[in-house]
């Protein structure tokens, strides 16, 4: 029944908004594409199994609050667009009644399916295909919670269209500062660094995905010469509403390489200054908009809707089909007329109870989500967390900042630990722990996890390990258990101790930014650690790369910092080296690999050049100690079998320069070994055409003016540099 | 107000030559019939700032300079001429006179500037803030003769939009970034860590240096002593504090801390009384905190001159001829004249002689005499000079004693004094350099001429 009325008030909303098109000589139909897809791995192992937008937000799956405000915002049609899991999508959209629908009023929702689509790109170049877009559009991704208006916006970007043409899309941002020490919003997202003109409200420049190794902004000289005037804004954060022209279609039609909506597309745009499309912020001061990224904003997110930021997409406003309208108590505790609650049961502030669902004594429940139809024992301990429907929580439980999905099981006396996420029908066994910050589920972990590839769901029966990666778990009692490794059944034997179902592992870099992203708030040690890396920070980096103007301090800093990285790149390829010497690992992917470290480094070639040499002489070193044949005779077998190598970074003089300069630091500093042997091994780095005369004899020549200490080598190696020369007034004679 | 006001006005500088000369340093260099050095000491009069020193690059110049001061503002302002010797820089001439430096604060102006901002503003802004260093802003003027677009007009028009690349906090009273100069040509690259500390910041290309200063005293002695190379304040000493704004420890100098604490427990108390007066304009708590907290303390502030302003600095041949249009024409405020209503000034002394006419946005000294006609527009002539029939000055500078006979035109030139004109001569964008005699019948196009 409250479905009915909900809809009709959303009906009232689209009306309003009606009228006011009017005013504006009835443009055509407004549209929007929803794009029921990430196109990311956020949100796993849950997405495995159902599509994010399908997830529970406070009771309600996200699409419905993004199609329930599309109405509101007096938008006539609006195109799903699903990939993975589209059936439960198509499902849900024909169930829930979206579907189907057409008439005054209301909003008509149209599916639209492909499966090949693996980003966003993709998916509006299908959309463009297919030929549905006739005007402009609002671009939203299924995910996005938000009340605002459209109607300035919009406004806005019709008048630029009128006068600009090349006005291509308005995107709405809104302030949120990050925070100074995590760089994070409370959305958890990364802070974006945007340049926007002031007055016409352009944007100029857009960096999202801060990595703090880069220190500066860097502005093109352009963009400042034809706008005097622009502001620079860390503190905006980016709400993925835009609204688009046609062309935007067309122009992802046109650069077939354009995936990601901002880091492809937006940055596309604003480089290239051949087309001259131009983007437009709308900075959103009142009203509500966030999207959902990760579980850090799924949190924060359903905290707003309870706290009644949204409204009117609230619980008890909006709630969901099937269920008993929930009724919202003092200090925002929202609870379905059918709850059994036991009189010793604690409800704490900031809390939503769905309906059918039992809670036994002693019960303390706080600012926690408890969904529909669960059945919670006595003194369970719940804070901070999101428990969807049907699940079962055992006596003397504590689970807390985690996400308990649909169906799980905890067994009596389980703790979850602050920021794990359960997903379907894990059971968690008797008296076990979960650490902190792990994921569990069913579903084993897919084994071929290419960063690279924005799969949002990867087909789940490929790429599965045979055998699933298991971290241990340990159990309350200190006893030592394995992890059972049932199937869905999930078998008492094993559900008694340990946990149902598999523990994922965070990929490399995820280990370290689990925290980031997670439900569990950052705790008061890593707040420490970032706060004392940043004053850290403060004394070492004084801007002293300040390039125009370096003073004698600063420029030595910079260069002590550079000798470092150069060290640890030393380092790295030495290693890289070495495994290539021990498995055989063919050349070119050796190359590839140094490359790769090269520009991880942002270092020039000739850096390379001596790095690989360095490793080469290296190798030779410990052959000679190993097997004690001469020094001489291994460095020429090192060199002979890596001459290739080398030869590939000794394209030019510079380079060959850089190798010299190398062999001489080396034999005077790391490995003195060396010193005696230089005069034999240059003739051999000669003939080996690792180096060519040219070098050598550039080398000589600088030395020449240098101290004695530095001219040892040129002395000792005089005879060869003599003989060069002698060779090359030869060559000039005959010729 | 305790600030101590040190005027730099320069010697005789290269890039103005012929204009100046060791007769006629930069300072005392005319401009509408007025020394320079007088703009930018009237101004600081009007603004109660009457203690100041003056520095001036050479004996010579220094003694000229004093001895005019002396005898113009005698009984109106207290001023000290010191004597540095050339080519120190704007930082180095500091430098040198360090040591005189008494006062809580130092209000530094170039001697070249021609403004009607008042300093006692820019004195202000720096009080209430409790600021380190307050630059003056304004917006870069537009060069060349608006009238006429020249060659010269074209080659700036594309240019003056890059002087300076100014980065301003939120509420426009803080500078964050700072590069100025020669510099520009480069993408701007701006710190991280400094957006991410205010959250938002405004980078503007359309600002000019003013080059007026107030310091705070303690900082500026130490930063000058420390860094023994900085030889310019607008290069070099501002954009250090601004870019060490954000360093938590201060670097420079074991005396410091000391020093500024004691020094800030008398500015917090002047603060106080600064910002009871001006509450309502004061920064909102908030930014002054995260300020005050993520920069160690220390901070560089702005004070924006409005549009409707004047300011500008006289530091190259086409800026002289650019504040002499001006200081006759629409800021005419500035001259200190009160305009006839032909809105031109001819003193009563000066001789006409029949069918001879002076536009609108003229100025004519005392004691000249001008023949039969004649026609005079939108010039500044000097005293005592001697013109004859027939002649026509345009858009052109005449000072002292020059003496033009018939049938002479001079079109956006400068005369220098003592200069003879003989019969005839024609003269376009030229620049004529004191006591140079121009032949009978010559004909002179955008040339520099001066007496061997």
């Amino acid at each position: 029944m409250s479905q009915k009325k909900s809809r009709s008030r959303g009906g009232g909303g689209a009306a309003a908004a009606g009228d006011d098109h009017e005013d504006l000589a009835r443009p055509p139909p407004l549209q929007a594409v929803l794009l029921a897809d990430s196109f990311t791995l956020k949100f796993r192992p849950i997405t495995l199994e159902r599509p994010k937008v399908l997830l529970p937000l406070v009771h309600m799956p996200m699409i419905e609050y993004t199609l329930t405000w599309l109405e509101s915002a007096g938008v006539d049609e609006a195109f799903v667009f699903c990939c993975a899991h589209s059936n439960q999508v198509k499902e849900y959209l024909e169930k829930s009644g979206w579907a189907g629908r057409a008439g005054a009023g209301s909003m008509a929702v149209t599916a639209v399916e492909s499966h090949d689509a693996i980003s966003a790109g993709d998916a509006l170049r299908v959309i463009f295909e297919r030929g549905l877009i006739h005007g402009d559009f609002v671009l939203i991704s299924g995910d996005t919670i938000s009340n605002m208006s459209l109607k300035d916006a919009l406004r806005e970007h019709m008048d630029r269209k009128k006068k600009d043409p090349l006005a291509v899309m308005t995107m709405i941002i809104k302030h949120s500062k990050p925070s100074v020490l995590t760089h994070q919003t409370r959305l958890g997202t990364d802070e974006i660094v945007m340049a926007i003109d002031p007055e016409t409200k352009e944007l100029l420049y857009y960096e999202d995905r801060a990595d703090n190794s880069n220190l500066y902004v860097t502005i093109d000289k352009d963009i400042l010469s034809n706008n005097p005037t622009l502001q620079l804004h860390n503190d905006m954060e980016d709400c993925y509403i835009d609204i688009c022209s046609p062309e935007v279609l067309s122009l992802f039609t046109d650069n077939f390489d354009y995936q990601h909506l901002r880091r492809h597309f937006v940055k596309g745009l604003l480089v290239d200054d051949i087309m001259g499309y131009k983007i437009y912020t709308h900075e959103l001061r009142s009203g509500y908009a966030a999207r959902i990224d990760n579980f850090r904003s799924y949190d924060t997110v359903s905290k707003d809707i309870i706290q009644r930021w949204t409204y009117p997409m609230v619980p008890d406003v909006i709630s969901n089909r099937n269920c008993s309208e929930s009724r919202l108590h003092r200090q925002a505790i929202y609870k379905a007329s059918d709850v059994t609650l036991s009189h010793s049961a604690q409800i704490g502030a900031n809390s939503v109870v769905g309906s059918a669902t039992s809670i036994g004594d002693h019960c303390r429940i706080l600012n926690s989500v408890i969904g529909e139809g669960c059945t919670i024992g006595k003194n369970v301990v719940i804070n901070g967390s999101y428990v969807w429907d049907n699940v079962v929580i055992e006596d003397g439980c504590q689970v807390s900042n985690s996400l308990v999905s649909d169906g799980v099981h905890l067994r009596a006396g389980a703790i979850v630990e602050p920021g794990c996420v359960l997903s379907f029908n894990v059971e968690v066994g008797k008296n076990a722990l979960v650490l902190a910050h792990s994921k569990v589920s069913l579903l084993p972990q897919p084994s071929n996890e290419d960063s690279d590839e924005e799969l949002e769901y990867a087909d789940t029966n490929s790429g599965v390990t045979d055998s699933p990666p298991f971290s241990s778990m340990r159990s309350n009692g200190d006893q030592a258990t394995v992890p059972s490794e049932e199937d869905e059944s999930g078998t008492s034997e094993t559900g008694t101790c340990g946990v149902v179902g598999y523990i994922w592992t965070s990929g490399d870099a995820g280990i370290l930014e689990e925290w980031r992203q997670s439900i569990a708030p950052i705790s008061k040690e890593k707040l420490e650690e970032l706060q004392h890396a940043v004053s850290e920070n403060d004394g070492s980096e004084d801007e002293s790369n300040n390039p125009t103007l370096p003073d004698k301090d600063d420029s030595s800093d910079s260069a002590v910092e550079d000798d470092d990285l150069i060290s640890k790149f030393e380092k790295e390829v030495e290693e890289t080296f070495q495994r290539a010497m021990g498995g055989g690992v063919n050349r070119d992917n050796l190359i590839l690999e140094i490359n790769g470290l090269r520009l991880a480094y942002s270092l020039q070639h000739a850096d390379c050049a001596g790095a690989v040499f360095y490793s080469v002489m290296k190798s030779a070193l410990q052959a000679a100690q190993s097997t004690n044949d001469s020094l001489l005779k291994t460095t020429a077998e090192a060199l002979g079998k890596w001459k290739d190598l080398l030869r590939n970074y000794t394209k030019t003089v510079d380079e060959e320069m850089e190798i010299l300069l190398k062999f001489e630091e080396m034999c005077q500093e790391t490995t003195k070994e060396f010193s005696p042997l230089f005069s034999k091994i240059l003739p051999f780095l000669y003939d080996t055409e690792v180096i060519s005369e040219d070098a050598i004899l550039r080398w000589a020549e600088e030395k020449e003016h240098a101290d004695e200490s530095d001219k040892v080598f040129v002395k000792q190696s005089e005879a060869f540099i003599q003989w060069l020369k002698e060779a090359e007034e030869e060559d000039d004679e005959e010729e | 107000m305790d600030f101590q006001v040190v005027l730099l006005a320069g010697g005789t500088s290269e890039t103005l030559s012929p204009l100046v000369s060791r007769d006629v340093p930069k300072a005392l260099l005319p401009v509408a019939n007025r020394p320079l050095l007088s703009y930018p000491l009237d101004l600081l009069e009007a603004s109660d700032l009457k203690d100041l020193i003056v520095v001036v690059e050479g004996q010579e110049a220094a003694r000229l300079v004093g001895a005019w001061v002396s005898s113009a503002y005698l009984d109106r302002l207290r001023v000290e001429v010191v004597a540095v010797p050339e080519d120190l820089g704007s930082a180095g001439a500091l430098r040198a006179i360090s040591k005189r430096l008494t006062a809580n604060d130092i209000l530094v102006i170039s001697g070249d500037l021609v403004t009607d901002v008042l300093p006692g503003a820019v004195a202000a802004t720096h009080r209430r803030n409790g600021a380190v260093v307050t630059a003056l802003l304004c917006s870069v003027p537009v060069s060349g003769p608006s009238d006429t677009p020249s060659s010269s007009g074209k080659d700036k028009a594309k240019k003056p939009n890059r002087l300076n690349i100014v980065g301003l906090d939120k509420t426009k009273q803080f500078l964050l970034h700072i590069v100025s100069g020669t510099e520009v040509e480069k993408d701007v690259r701006v710190h991280k860590r400094k957006i991410q500390a205010v959250g938002q910041m405004e980078i503007r290309s359309d600002l000019m240096d003013a080059h007026l200063y107030a310091f705070k005293r303690t900082i500026l002695q130490d930063v000058l002593e420390q860094k023994e190379a900085y030889r310019s304040i607008r290069l070099e000493v501002l954009p250090y504090l601004v870019r060490s704004q954000l360093r938590s420890a201060p670097s420079v100098g074991n005396g410091r801390p000391v020093d500024e604490t004691g020094n800030s427990a008398v500015l917090s108390s002047g603060n106080l009384q600064c910002l009871s007066q001006h509450r309502v304009i004061a920064p909102s708590a908030f930014k002054q905190d995260v300020l005050s907290r993520s920069c160690g303390g220390h901070r560089c502030c702005a004070y924006i001159a409005p549009k409707s302003k004047y300011c500008h600095r006289l530091n190259s041949i086409q800026s002289y001829s650019d504040i002499n249009r001006d200081v006759i024409g629409e800021a005419s405020h500035l001259s200190g004249y009160s305009f006839s209503a032909h809105n031109n000034i001819i003193h009563p002394s000066c001789v006409l002689g029949s069918k001879t006419t002076i536009g609108p946005h003229c100025i004519l000294a005392e004691g000249s005499q001008l023949g039969d006609k004649c026609s005079v527009k939108r010039s500044v002539i000097g005293r005592h000079c001697r013109i004859g029939s027939n002649v026509k000055i345009v858009n052109s500078v005449v000072m002292n004693h020059v003496v033009i006979e018939d049938g002479c035109h001079i079109q956006g030139s400068v005369v220098c004094n003592n200069v003879q004109l003989q019969e005839r001569a024609v003269l376009k964008d030229c620049q004529i350099g004191a006591g140079y005699i121009v032949t009978t019948g010559s004909e002179h196009k955008a040339e520099s001429l001066a007496r061997k």
